[in-house]
């Protein structure tokens, strides 16, 4: 039986909802689980996560944590994990993936990233994971007794609290490595918006290069009204009429919503590869030959400059 | 500067929905030898900030490329110096002996060798998709890290700012070098890398450049050489182990929706997602 530490995301005093994610991983591999919640605001944070049945919720709350800079985190997530801890926990997100190998090579622990399974077979556990964009997947075993892996949210499901508080314990800030010292963070530039995180959102409209200039005009209405996530194919990034953070593919985010809706995206593998776990899928599009339609549960042939404003009628009607 | 440029080749990316498995064995057969398109990317980026953007062939700097392999992905390395490299390495190894911990542990022997101010990677290779190898090298060298990177700006070439590209937007670093940075996709956008030697007016073509014919003749007269996997890194152990493989489950087949009307009543009563 393996001791679990699953590393709480916080950004801006909350935790990530993928941690959830990361916490079912945990909960599915039968073994005890603490986890360590660390970031500035973490210990406001961790009220979030002490109701999962985690044996313990670590908290390290500090000033010199605000800024994401992994040379800052990952010292301290390797503290931590060396008081009696086999498998590290992180979520699959950029900021998983930039610190989770750092704390591998401190630990001389193995990686496995992207994980969408676990399970136990004769007392080793045997992790899922998919390879070739997502073409594949591949069941592997780390070989070190220490284990750093991270979790995909799209893969596993949001953990339910199961109830009562687990016991919280203080943990010091470890020393940032050297190297953090030849790092200054400049700052974070995002698009200001009030919709959900595409990793957060129930819906998520997403459109492709055929919006042209006409991107938000087009899908703004729709995604307000259904209080949707904006995505968009690499394509329509490209080309500038979407901004780089919207992405859904193998780069970028890789998303499982409940209803996705591919609007004037032709369904590119590297695009296929981080929407296909959505639970429905509608797409628009103009060309009834376009790879999308074979995914998509629901398919529209039309031209997305006329469908698009007509959904946006329909459900309007069908809301009031 | 000098660079170092680490290259994987992987199986034709833009045929990965081709990947076969049989008896629980990934199968690529048929599949080309392609260089892993992250790393084409680092190699752009090395080259764009090693040269005048008017001028490619003065070099105004080193740009070293490496590769994992058998003999035969020579081929990658001697492509990477037909597009402008200066010097490749070859370490010695069968595909199947190495994970990405192991790259890492001997490209940092081969840094301690080599001395570059930068070493470049790939974000990750579209075969394993396991995005580490740059991570897993700044610790073992002790150097800070910039993941992700979708634009570089080279300050003196004492420092880079570097913008990440993260889920919640565009993330800016300033590294002091040596520093190992991973490229992701749009840092071969015609503005993204301004070295200390290009204008900052110049534009360059979108993507990475192409080899001229003259060039990949020269290609063949430039130094490659050879080294053995053992000499940097004794410990040849892997740290993962593939046990089996299997293809996703097909999505069963949706249907057509005659009208706008058609699709929101199934997406109610049918789908119940509304």
């Amino acid at each position: 039986m393996a001791n679990i530490l699953v590393v709480a995301e916080v950004v801006l005093g909350r935790v990530k909802k993928a941690t959830l994610s990361a916490i079912t991983f945990a909960r599915q591999t039968g073994s005890p689980f603490s986890v360590l919640v660390l970031g500035t605001g973490a210990r406001d944070a961790a009220a979030e996560v002490e109701a999962f049945g985690a044996q313990k919720v670590l908290v390290c709350d500090d000033a010199s944590l605000a800024d994401q800079v992994c040379e800052r985190f990952a010292p301290t997530i390797a503290e931590v994990a060396r008081k009696g801890f086999d498998v590290v926990v992180v979520t699959a997100s950029s900021f998983g993936k930039d610190v989770a190998p750092r704390v591998a090579a401190k630990l001389g622990a193995g990686y496995a990233a992207d994980i969408a399974g676990v399970a136990s077979e004769g007392g080793t556990l045997v992790y899922k994971r998919p390879v070739f964009a997502g073409n594949a997947f591949a069941f592997c075993e780390i070989t070190t007794a220490t284990q750093v892996v991270s979790v995909r949210q799209s893969e596993l499901p949001a953990a339910e609290p199961s109830g009562g508080a687990s016991p919280r314990e203080e943990v010091p800030l470890a020393a940032a490595d050297p190297a953090a010292g030849r790092v200054e963070y400049i700052g974070l530039e995002a698009q200001k918006s009030e919709r959900p995180d595409l990793g957060e959102a129930r819906v998520i409209v997403s459109g492709g290069r055929a919006l042209k200039e006409q991107f938000a005009q087009v899908l703004d209405p729709l995604a307000n009204l259904l209080g949707a996530a904006l995505g968009a194919s690499r394509a329509a990034c490209d080309a500038g009429y979407a901004p780089a953070e919207l992405q859904v593919g193998q780069t970028g985010r890789v998303v499982a919503p409940q209803l996705y809706f591919a609007i004037g995206i032709s369904g590119a593998s590297q695009h296929l590869a981080g929407m296909k776990g959505s639970q429905t899928i509608v797409a628009v599009n103009k060309d009834a030959e376009a790879p999308i339609f074979q995914v998509a549960d629901y398919g529209l042939v039309a031209d997305l400059f006329v469908a698009v404003p007509q959904l946006v009628t329909e459900l309007q009607k069908s809301q009031a | 500067m000098k660079i170092l440029v680490s290259l994987k080749r992987v199986a034709d990316p833009d045929n990965a929905n081709k990947v076969k498995v049989t008896s629980g064995k990934i199968e690529t057969t048929g599949l080309e030898w392609k260089p892993n398109p992250f790393d084409e990317y680092a190699l752009e980026t090395a080259l764009r900030l090693t040269e005048n953007g008017a001028n490619t062939k003065a070099r105004l700097g080193e740009v070293v490329v490496v590769t994992f392999g058998p003999k035969e992905t020579e081929t990658t390395l001697r492509a990477a110096l037909a597009t402008g490299a200066d010097r490749a390495i070859r370490v010695d190894a069968a595909d199947d002996t190495l994970d990405g911990d192991l790259v890492a542990r001997a490209l940092a022997a081969l840094v301690a060798k080599e001395k570059p101010d930068l070493v470049l990677v790939g974000k990750q290779a579209v075969d394993g998709d396991a995005n580490q190898v740059g991570q897993l090298l700044a610790e073992y060298l002790g150097w800070p890290q910039a993941t992700f990177a979708g634009s570089i700006q080279s300050e003196g070439d004492k420092s880079l700012v570097v913008g990440r590209e993260v889920d919640g937007g565009t993330l800016k670093l300033r590294v002091t070098l040596p520093a190992v940075v991973s490229v992701d996709l749009r840092i071969v956008a015609p503005k993204s890398v301004r070295s200390v030697h290009t204008p900052a007016t110049h534009n360059y073509a979108d993507g990475v450049r192409f080899a001229a014919l003259m060039a990949i003749m020269a290609a063949k007269k430039k130094p490659l050489a050879e080294v053995k996997l053992a000499d940097l890194a004794p410990d040849t152990a892997l740290r993962i182990k593939y046990l089996r493989a299997e293809l996703p489950p097909s999505r069963k087949a949706g249907i057509k929706v005659k009208s706008v009307e058609d699709l929101v009543q199934k997406l109610k009563t049918e789908a119940k997602v509304l």
